[in-house]
């Protein structure tokens, strides 16, 4: 028996979609096991079937050679089975042993035994070489150390075999070494791993074997030792040739945006864009390729002046706009489609009408004399409603009710409209289905034929493929290379994104 | 059923619950239900003076409901307007006493001052917000203590020599008028009235009609689109406090113009300040509705006075009905899930 989890065949249906279809999975005792796919493959819902929060409709899970049926998480607790969750559950003001030891107090006498807690907090600690204090306040500790209590609370509960989710995404280069060196001595220890993740440098760095799973579906599982980068890569995107958007050869001019050595730092002052470059000229789509949260977001609330720089200056036509307040930054030539269009994108207790004014309301024809002029606006919303093939029954209707495509069309609508000379797009495409998806590429690409320059963010390598004339891809709030979408592949991009050292490998530096 | 009937018929009922459990109070305290009711309209409406000082009760409701709803609507709790409707009360007075003008000019003035020294008051609050994010109901909540305390000191101490109340101010300052005491048997009905209707419909106009009002609103719901779309959403925060505080303050003047004539040392807060939440949420925090609910309260308030006199029963049970009434519109999901039950039975039934 070698084998501490198995979970065989599984399938599980939602309504209208095959999440995991004939996923085997089987974990060897002591070894770090990779489950690869990129966004939406299945891989959450796969292991919230092994922590009991899904049934699945076939197949079985078996813990150390035995069927189990794992239909709570409080079973998955008691089988050994720990997750490390990507977004912590911790209580800030609680200090660390009190997190710990949250839901599974030592009591003694109706109180609770805090030293006792405390010192077997320690002795896990040292144990596996956490040094973490027990006593430490976690809204005063780092994001890596706060990682490191979520690890010790699995272990407190005894756990053997632990689940991570995305763990190296909120940290930093220093963290995740740190991290790899605990996950070693986990294994020492004779736990298992299952760690779940799409940056290939991860994999061959730490994993003995990798599972693939590829939309839905289980790909195979190999040996890393046997495999490399590339492959993963192809096995994870699973496509040779990818369908492309009809469009024109790009006729580049004159540099709209020019950003040099662009330094912004988030709120834990760790460097998120870091002496970034970047070139988009008129006329040309340039496509940022990157894993997210690898500076995407910043770098665009930089551009749009809703994020300070630290440093490096960021020019419009010529002119510096990263002194600017947002407004201006919009009325110097930006037109943003923001990547959240709940939070950024609308105010969706407003009608469709009124969101259609947020970016023009105080300038006429809309207004005069600080008065709104409902008459202008009821008739622009029309406009672009019929123009942009926004369905709403009429511009009364609160932008709340309408369906993520038709908010994001409305979006777009509005923003292409004011004919900016840069059109940024981030994730332009989330969540919409297909026809959504040809209308709003097609919108892109029109802008660009208008001789605009547009910069578009996307997670998809799909939509970064068929629609940019130029990749930049970005890792670590870097731009590591800029390659051409007609000659480059996804295995190379993959690998770009996943910070591989090849990047210099067919890579045009013609920036 | 559509929404904007939904939207109505909530205070409605919720006013028609709060009459019925407190009917059931007086049946189980052992006092006569009908008698109270009877007393209670009769000393609203019975005379004209009744009638008068209903009015006058509703002028001041009025404008601290809106108050409340102005920040409301904008994303704001203001639970500071008991302060700022104290200070507006001082200054008013402070200013009909201080100087002698003809009425022209004085009147406006002091009902201008009125409205200055509330804006200032919540400007303390949606800066402190704006600048540190320090929340607007701890701010606010001590700044009603502020205003109590130091106004009354300045009573004592700089407006009078020791007295418990200042002189009264002269005519020239005056909102009362002959013409509206003469019609209602010389209650205390004023002008303000006119300040307070007039003041509901300003605030449509700045929500509904101004870029400012557009911007106040898109920062209320959703302070991050608004950055996005340019807003400076600081200085929208303070903006919004300090138009709510000068209702606040207005509200102040009516007693002090209006009502008394005069301002003395409190005991305690008036009240009407936190009566404007009520106001406010029965309202919807609509301008029309908050004009409907502080009818309401001031029927409700000035017809109690006449309950024990003419019923027995204690004025204390129509603040307890006013008390259920709240209860019920803030519990409003409850109405609101049996009103979704009663169109979705009779949505069936139709089908059938």
């Amino acid at each position: 028996m070698e084998y501490v989890i198995e979970m065989l065949n599984i399938r599980k249906e939602f309504p209208g979609i095959v999440a995991n279809n004939n996923i085997t999975l089987q974990v060897k005792k002591g070894e770090i096991h990779a489950l690869l796919g990129e966004n939406g493959a299945g891989k959450s819902t796969l292991m919230n079937v092994l922590f009991g929060l899904y049934q699945p409709e076939k197949g079985e899970i078996r813990a150390r050679g035995e069927v189990v049926n794992i239909s709570n998480p409080n079973i998955a607790n008691d089988l050994g089975i720990g997750m490390v969750h990507q977004h912590f559950m911790l209580i800030d003001t609680f200090t660390v042993t009190e997190n710990i030891i949250l839901g599974k107090e030592t009591v003694s006498k109706g109180k609770i035994d805090l030293k006792r807690a405390e010192k077997e907090v320690r002795e896990i600690s040292e144990r596996y070489g956490l040094a973490v204090d027990p006593k430490a306040k976690v809204a005063d500790i780092s994001v890596g150390m706060q990682q490191r209590v979520e690890i010790l609370k699995t272990l407190y509960r005894g756990a053997e075999i632990l689940i991570f989710d995305e763990p190296t995404a909120v940290l930093t280069p220093q963290e995740i070494t740190e991290l790899i060196g605990i996950f070693r001595k986990l294994i020492q220890e004779g736990k298992s791993i299952i760690l779940i993740t799409h940056k290939l440098k991860e994999i061959m760095e730490v994993c003995d074997r990798v599972t693939v799973i590829r939309k839905g579906e289980g790909i195979g599982t190999y040996n890393v030792k046997d495999t490399n980068p590339n492959e993963l890569a192809n096995l994870m995107v699973g496509r040779e040739v990818s369908f492309k958007t009809e469009k024109k050869a790009p006729n580049p001019k004159e540099t709209v945006l020019n950003i040099t050595d662009l330094t912004v730092k988030d709120s834990r002052g760790v460097h998120v864009v870091n002496s970034l470059n970047l070139d988009v000229k008129a006329g040309e789509i340039v496509g940022i390729a990157g894993v997210d949260g690898n500076g995407q977001s910043e770098l665009i609330e930089a551009i749009t002046g809703l994020m300070k720089k630290n440093s490096g200056s960021i020019t419009l036509n010529g002119k510096e706009i990263s002194v600017l307040t947002p407004r201006k930054i919009t009325e110097s030539g930006i037109g943003h489609i923001p990547q959240d269009r709940h939070k950024h994108g609308l105010v969706l207790d407003f009608s469709i009408g009124q969101n259609m004014a947020l970016q023009t309301y105080y300038k006429r024809p809309f207004s005069n004399y600080g008065f709104l002029n409902q008459t202008e606006i009821e008739k622009k919303a029309s406009e672009l409603i019929e123009e942009f093939d926004v369905r709403t029954p009429s511009i009364h209707t609160p932008a709340r009710a309408l369906s993520g495509g038709n908010q994001q069309k409305a979006i777009i609508g509005r923003e292409v409209d004011r004919d900016p000379d840069l059109l940024i797009a981030a994730q332009p495409t989330r969540g919409l289905d297909v026809g959504a998806i040809e209308f709003i590429h097609k919108r892109l690409i029109e802008q660009r034929d208008k001789g605009k320059a547009v910069l578009l963010i996307s997670f998809e390598l799909e939509e970064i493929l068929n629609v940019s004339d130029r990749i930049a891809v970005i890792f670590d709030g870097e731009i590591i290379a800029t390659v051409d979408p007609k000659t480059t592949t996804e295995q190379e991009l993959g690998l770009l994104m996943a910070g591989s050292n090849a990047k210099k490998v067919g890579v045009e530096n013609n920036v | 059923m559509s929404n904007t009937i939904k939207k109505i018929s909530i205070p409605i009922i919720s006013v028609l619950l709060g009459v019925i459990v407190g009917t059931i109070i007086m049946f189980a305290t052992g006092y006569n239900p009908g008698d109270a009711y009877t007393a209670l309209w009769n000393g609203a409406f019975g005379e004209i003076y009744f009638t008068g000082e209903v009015v006058r009760q509703i002028t001041p409701l009025i404008l601290a409901g809106l108050a409340v709803a102005f920040a409301f609507r904008t994303g704001l709790f203001n639970i500071g307007v008991e302060g700022q409707l104290i200070v507006g009360w001082l200054a008013a007075v402070w200013v009909g006493i201080a100087f002698d003008l003809p009425k022209i000019i004085h009147l406006p003035l002091a009902v201008l001052a009125a409205a200055a020294a509330g804006a200032l008051w919540a400007f303390v609050p949606g800066f402190l917000k704006a600048r540190f994010r320090v929340h607007e109901v701890i701010v606010s909540i001590m700044m009603n203590y502020i205003a109590l305390h130091v106004s009354n000191y300045l009573i004592r101490n700089v407006l009078t020599d020791k007295a418990d109340r200042t002189e009264t101010i002269p005519p020239s300052a005056s909102l009362r008028s002959e013409f509206l005491a003469s019609i209602t048997d010389y209650s205390r009905l004023h002008w303000g009235i006119l300040i307070a209707v007039g003041c509901a419909i300003l605030m449509w106009v700045i929500l509904e009609k101004t870029v400012k009002g557009y911007e106040l609103k898109a920062v209320g719901f959703n302070q991050k689109a608004s950055q996005y779309a340019g807003m400076n959403v600081n200085r929208n925060i303070i903006l919004s406090m300090v138009i709510s505080g000068a209702f606040a303050g207005l509200a102040g003047a009516m007693e002090g113009l209006g009502t008394f004539e005069y301002v003395s040392n409190k005991g305690g807060f008036t009240g009407v300040g936190f009566d404007g939440i009520a106001v406010a949420l029965l309202g919807a925090n609509g301008p029309l509705g908050i004009v409907l609910a502080a009818c309401l309260f001031g029927f409700l308030k000035v017809g109690a006075l006449n309950m024990p006199l003419e019923a027995g029963v204690p004025n204390e049970m129509v603040d307890i009905i006013i008390a259920l009434i709240v209860f019920f519109v803030a519990s409003s999901y409850m109405i609101r899930l049996f009103l979704d039950r009663l169109s979705k039975n009779k949505s069936k039934k139709g089908e059938k």
